[in-house]
C-alpha cells in the first residue's frame, strides 16, 4: 500500500519534474560548463580553463556594478516594505467588510498581471523631459527649468521597480495578516498597549513572515533584472542583469555565462540566509 | 458601527495615493493614445483622434505586430492549459510526503527565484549545441512554465492546505475509486482555484520577457516586439499598442473573475443541503 500510493506521488509530481529538469536544471549545468568555454569573435568553442572568472573578477567594473545591483535592491526594498506594509495593513486591519476587501485586494493585483514593458513606457509622459512632472513643478513656480534626472536615471529605475513590484510584497503580508487572530490585539489593547504598541509588538513581529516571503521576492526581481534598469536609465546605468545582457550580444556567451553563475550564486546565498527565518510551506 | 480612528483616514489617504502611483500612468498612456495626429510623445495633446489606433491597425512599417499578437495569444493558451494541468497534477502529488518531495520543492523555488535571463541564457545555449532551432512554441514554451508552474503550484498549495479531506473519505467510504475521487470530489472542490491558475499562467505567458528573449527565435511574441519598437518608434503608437493590450489583458481578467463569480453563485443556489437540518 505504502508503496503504491509513493509510486502515484510520483507519476503525479512526474510532469513538473520533467519540465523543471529540461528548462531548469538542464540549463544550469550548461551555463555551468559553458562558462569554463572560450570564445573568438564569432563563435564559442570547449574547453576547460579559468579565463572567463579571471576576468570577471579581476575587472573594477564589476565590482562596481555588483555594488549598484544590491544597491537597487536594498532602496527598492526599503519602499516596497513600507508602502506595502501600510497597504496591507490598511486592508486587513481597516477595511471592514469581506466584499471591498476583495475588491480593493484585486485593484492592488490586477497591474501584476499586465505587461511589465507596458507600465515602464508609461512613465515616460510623466517623468520627461516636458513632462507632466516637470510642467507641474514649474509652474507651481518650484523649479525654473525642467529636472533632467527624473528620467533615464537611477531615480527612474527605482521608481519603476517599486512601480512593479510593491504588489509582490502586499500579497504576502496581506495573507500573513489575515491569519493573526484577532484576540491578540484585542488582548493587547485590553492590557493598555497603545495603538503604536500594539503594532509594534504584536502585528509586525507575528507578520514576519509574511514580510520574508516578500523580501525575497522583491530582492530576487531587482537583482536578476536587466531590463527595466535598460529601459528606465536609457542604458546610462548598469547593473549585473545588463553585464550578462551585453555579452548575450556580443555573442560572448562564455564570459555571460561565468557572469550568471556568479550572480545566480549571490542570488541564492542571499536567499539561503533570508529562508533562515521562515518555512514558505507552512505560510501558504 | 463603532466610529473609525484618526488613523484609517490617514491610511485610506495613502491607499488612495498607492491606487494613483499604480494606476495613473496607465491611464495617461491610455489618454495620450488618442493624441491628434501631429502630437508627440508627452502633452499638450494635440487635440483627438484615433489616428495612433488607426496606423496600429493598418498594416504597418513598425513590424508584425499582429503576427506576434496571434503567438502570444497561442502561445498563452498552451502555458496555461500546461500550467493548470502539471500544478494540479504535482499539487496533488504533494499532499503526500513522498522521497525526494523537499528537494522537488525547493527545486520549484528556484525556478521562481533565479533571475529570469539565466533560464533564456541556459535553454538558448543548450539547443545551440545539440542544434536544435529556438522556437516560442518549442524552447519558448518550456521556459515560460517554469516561470508560470511555481506560481501555479503554489496556489494549489495554500488551496490544499485548506482542503477538507473528510469529502475524500467519505467518497472512499461509499466505494469511488481513488480516480473517481479526484475527478469527482477533488476536481470540482477545487474549481474555482483552477482558474486563478488558469488566469496566472496565461497572463503571465502574455507578458513575460526575460524568459523569451533567447528563447522565442526568429518569431517574435508580443512583449519582444513592443520592446523592439520602443528603441526605434517614438511617436504615439506605441501607447496605442500600450492601451490595445492592457485593455485586452484586462478583459481576459474580467472574464476569468466573472467565471469564479458565476461559479460561486451556481454554487449557492445549487448547493448541497447537508448539515442544514430541516
Amino acid at each position: 500500500m505504502r508503496a503504491t500510493s509513493n509510486i502515484i506521488a510520483y507519476l503525479q509530481a512526474a510532469p513538473l519534474m520533467a519540465v523543471l529538469a529540461t528548462f531548469l536544471i538542464a540549463p544550469i549545468f550548461m551555463i555551468v560548463i559553458v562558462s569554463f568555454w572560450g570564445a573568438t569573435e564569432f563563435s564559442i568553442y570547449p574547453a576547460f580553463q579559468f579565463d572567463n572568472y579571471a576576468f570577471l573578477f579581476g575587472s573594477p567594473v564589476t565590482y562596481k556594478v555588483f555594488f549598484a545591483t544590491f544597491k537597487y535592491a536594498f532602496i527598492t526594498w526599503v519602499f516596497t516594505l513600507t508602502i506595502g506594509f501600510t497597504v496591507a495593513y490598511f486592508l486587513a486591519f481597516h477595511v471592514r467588510t469581506q466584499t471591498m476587501q476583495t475588491a480593493l485586494f484585486l485593484l492592488c493585483t490586477i497591474p501584476f498581471l499586465t505587461s511589465n514593458i507596458i507600465r515602464m513606457i508609461s512613465w515616460i509622459p510623466f517623468l520627461g523631459r516636458n513632462g507632466i512632472a516637470n510642467q507641474a513643478l514649474i509652474s507651481w513656480g518650484i523649479i525654473d527649468e525642467p529636472l533632467e534626472w527624473l528620467l533615464y536615471s537611477d531615480f527612474s529605475v527605482i521608481l519603476a521597480f517599486v512601480h512593479l513590484y510593491t504588489l509582490f510584497m502586499v500579497v504576502p503580508i496581506f495573507n500573513t495578516m489575515m491569519r493573526i487572530d484577532r484576540s491578540f490585539i484585542e488582548a493587547a489593547y485590553d492590557n493598555g498597549a497603545s495603538g503604536l504598541q500594539t503594532l509594534w509588538h504584536v502585528i509586525i513581529p507575528l507578520t514576519k513572515p509574511g514580510i520574508m516571503i516578500g523580501t525575497i521576492f522583491v530582492v530576487t526581481l531587482v537583482m536578476g533584472d536587466f531590463i527595466t534598469v535598460r529601459f528606465m536609465s536609457g542604458s546610462q546605468k548598469a547593473n549585473v542583469g545588463r553585464l550578462i545582457s551585453n555579452d548575450i550580444s556580443l555573442l560572448q556567451y562564455p564570459s555571460a555565462a561565468a557572469t550568471a553563475v556568479v550572480l545566480l550564486v549571490t542570488v541564492l546565498l542571499v536567499i539561503g540566509i533570508l529562508l533562515r527565518f521562515v518555512n514558505i510551506r507552512k505560510e501558504l | 458601527m463603532e466610529k473609525r480612528p484618526g488613523s484609517f483616514y490617514v491610511l485610506a489617504s495613502f491607499f488612495g495615493l498607492f491606487m494613483l502611483f499604480l494606476y495613473g500612468p496607465t491611464l495617461t498612456i491610455g489618454l495620450l493614445s488618442f493624441q491628434g495626429p501631429h502630437g508627440g510623445l508627452t502633452f499638450p495633446m494635440q487635440g483627438m483622434s484615433f489616428n495612433w489606433f488607426r496606423e496600429l491597425f493598418e498594416q504597418q512599417a513598425v513590424g508584425d505586430i499582429w503576427g506576434a499578437f496571434r503567438r502570444s495569444l497561442l502561445l498563452g493558451f498552451m502555458v496555461m492549459i500546461a500550467t493548470v494541468v502539471v500544478s494540479v497534477s504535482a499539487g496533488l502529488a504533494f499532499r503526500k510526503r513522498f522521497k525526494g518531495s523537499g528537494i522537488l520543492f525547493y527545486v520549484t523555488i528556484t525556478s521562481l527565484v533565479i533571475p529570469s535571463i539565466l533560464v533564456s541564457l541556459g535553454v538558448g545555449l543548450i539547443f545551440n549545441q545539440i542544434g536544435f532551432k529556438v522556437h516560442w512554441a518549442t524552447s519558448g514554451f518550456g521556459s515560460q512554465l517554469t516561470w508560470t508552474l511555481p506560481f501555479g503550484l503554489l496556489i494549489m498549495f495554500a488551496v490544499f492546505n485548506r482542503f477538507d479531506k473528510s469529502f475524500e473519505e467519505a467518497a472512499r467510504d461509499q466505494g469511488a475509486s481513488p480516480r473517481q475521487v479526484i475527478q469527482h470530489v477533488v476536481v470540482p472542490i477545487i474549481a474555482p482555484s483552477l482558474i486563478g491558475v488558469a488566469l496566472f499562467g496565461f497572463t503571465l505567458s502574455y507578458d513575460e520577457f526575460a524568459r523569451s528573449l533567447l528563447t522565442s527565435g526568429s518569431y517574435n511574441t508580443l512583449p519582444l516586439e513592443i520592446f523592439g519598437m520602443t528603441t526605434n518608434v517614438t511617436t504615439p503608437v506605441i501607447y496605442a499598442l500600450g492601451t490595445f493590450t492592457t485593455l485586452f489583458s484586462l478583459i481576459i481578467i474580467g472574464v476569468f473573475l466573472m467565471t469564479v463569480w458565476i461559479m460561486g453563485k451556481r454554487r449557492q443556489r445549487a448547493g448541497s443541503d447537508a448539515g442544514k437540518a430541516t
